[in-house]
């Protein structure tokens, strides 16, 4: 096999990647389905001032601490988001934009004074921006697997909860189904899914993960478990190939080649789709038109031979 | 009245700074068919989803079967607005219906295929047994209510809410709607119903609840729905139907 050609760490990489599409795939339809696409770029955006204190913190470049740090800044940003939404007359649109370029402006600015300071550029931190998998060492991968396999666990044992809350809150509410538990539960692995991924896929590009394999998903079937499943399947081979791409070509960043490896997977979802696609649309409309020309002159004949 | 299903006493409920609802009591007999009637705005959608525990009240308490609602959800049944779910949902009529079984099935287990069969029968009853694996995107609203319908019959509760199951669906739907509901009523169950077809509410209720912001007057149909009642809820300008 050529994977054997590369390094065992590699290999690791690899597998991480792969995961972790598998669970932005996965969690990707949640969020969809909860019409959420642009707060995944504004968790992750907001995600990075805690990267930065968490490493001025502890001092060192530890995947799980980082995480750790993530997770509190995306949620406080999360709960502004919902607190600027629900106190003041600002739409939440709005409030994502201005929650995501301030956390992500503030996260830039303290890791210009991270760089400056012990440990400087050699901390890695600038791989949170664009992503590089390379980077990452076999504690990392570990961290990043165990925590994208809780995800897609929660996903699955729960599949028919989240069926019913994303559908309709008011009849999963009347089923006894607690709203407050189910928002807590999705809140925390909408974060957990983004965090574990800014370090392979970079905070600018993360939410490329969650939107684009769910969208595209959505263009091959007419059931939400099938969609699931194909989204993981294109979330897992973008995060596979677009890694290897980027170890091939030598530390290019790996989450541009990921989200070009997504994309392309959107771009023929969006014009072979068996649901709506382009091209099929195109067919059946033209073998409409067809049928209706055909019938129209054959009973315009049947007129006149009368 | 002490064998009443429901009661509620002085509810209040307001949308960030307007009170939709002050002041609201009344109590239901058990094995009647009430409608909420009212202009729009009145505040009949939100007193449902605040009976209900799916809207914060100002104050007010709210009991059935001499309960409050945590401890007898399991025997309440609601149908919401056709417009409030997001119908290009990824599924088919028969899951939707299936949904109404969940709290039976049982949290993060799965349905058997009795429990298909429980949700097909359900669509069956109506009439809808043809359209069991279609996309719900693809059915008509009157369809789309009718599936919402067969959802509530499954969970074979003992008062149903129903919110404006009525609005926007064929003769045909409406129909099998009231049908469903006299035999609901037959059966021993209690249903309120949000209704706005002023014409139809003396045929279809054997209860009137007329609201605006609290109740204006609750009772048999018969008594209560008279053209002074209804001046008085919907205001003075209002062309009452023999007028036109």
């Amino acid at each position: 096999m050529w994977l054997n050609l590369l390094s065992s760490n590699t290999q690791w990489v690899l597998l991480s990647t792969m995961v972790l599409g598998i669970a932005a795939g996965t969690m990707g339809c949640l969020v969809y389905w909860k019409r959420q696409n642009l707060m995944s770029d504004a968790l992750s955006h907001a995600s990075l001032p805690g990267v930065v204190i968490a490493f001025l913190l502890i001092g060192e470049k530890n995947l799980f601490y980082l995480i750790i740090g993530a997770a509190i800044s995306a949620l406080i940003g999360a709960y502004l988001i919902q607190w600027i939404t629900t106190s003041s007359r600002i739409s939440e649109d709005t409030a994502m934009g201005i929650v995501l370029a301030v956390f992500y402006g503030f996260g830039i600015m303290l890791l210009t004074v991270a760089n400056r300071s012990v440990g400087g550029n050699q901390s890695g931190l600038d791989s949170f921006i664009y992503g590089q998998a390379a980077a990452m060492v076999k504690s990392d991968v570990i961290t990043m697997v165990v925590l994208a396999i809780l995800v897609i666990l929660v996903v699955v044992v729960g599949f028919k909860e989240w069926k019913v809350y994303l559908f309709d809150q008011a009849f999963a509410s009347g089923l006894g189904l607690s709203l407050k538990t189910m928002n807590i539960l999705y809140t925390a692995i909408f974060v957990m899914t983004i965090v574990i991924g800014i370090q392979a896929v970079g905070v600018i590009l993360m939410s490329a993960m969650l939107i684009i394999p769910a969208v595209s998903a959505r263009y091959w079937t007419k059931s939400f478990k099938q969609m699931i499943f194909l989204s993981a399947i294109f979330g897992g081979m973008a995060g596979m190939v677009g890694t290897l791409i980027s170890t091939i070509g030598n530390g290019l960043p790996t989450g541009s080649f990921i989200v070009i490896v997504a994309a392309s997977f959107f771009i023929i979802s969006l014009v072979m789709g068996k649901e709506k696609g382009l091209l099929i649309q195109y067919i059946q409309f033209k073998s409409q038109q067809k049928a209706y020309l055909a019938s129209s002159i054959s009973s315009e004949k049947e007129v006149q031979s009368k | 009245m002490t064998n009443s299903i429901i009661k509620v006493e002085g509810l209040a409920v307001a949308y960030q700074k307007n009170t939709v609802l002050s002041d609201v009591n009344f109590e239901v007999k058990p094995g009647s068919l009430t409608g909420i009637v009212g202009p729009n705005g009145a505040g009949k959608s939100t007193l449902i989803k605040t009976m209900l525990g799916l809207h914060p009240a100002l104050s007010g308490s709210v009991y059935f079967f001499g309960s409050p609602l945590s401890k007898v959800k399991s025997r309440i049944g609601y149908v919401p607005q056709r417009g409030s779910v997001d119908w290009d949902f990824p599924t088919d009529a028969l899951d939707i219906v299936t949904m109404g079984l969940y709290g039976q099935i049982g949290w993060l287990k799965r349905p058997t295929r009795l429990h298909k069969e429980q949700a097909f029968n359900a669509l069956k009853k109506m009439g809808m047994e043809d359209y069991a694996h279609k996309q719900i995107s693809q059915l008509s609203g009157g369809q789309q209510q009718r599936v919402f319908l067969a959802r509530a019959l499954v969970q074979d509760a003992d008062l149903y809410f129903m919110d404006e199951p009525l609005a926007g669906v064929d003769a045909a739907t409406e129909r099998a709607i009231m049908a469903i509901l006299k035999e609901l009523i037959a059966d021993g169950k209690t249903v309120m119903v949000v209704h706005h077809d002023l014409q139809t509410v003396a045929n279809y209720f054997d209860h009137v609840l007329l609201l605006n912001h609290t109740v204006i007057k609750h009772g048999e149909t018969s008594k209560v729905f008279t053209k002074e009642n209804i001046v008085q809820t919907y205001g003075g300008n209002m062309r009452w139907m023999g007028d036109e």
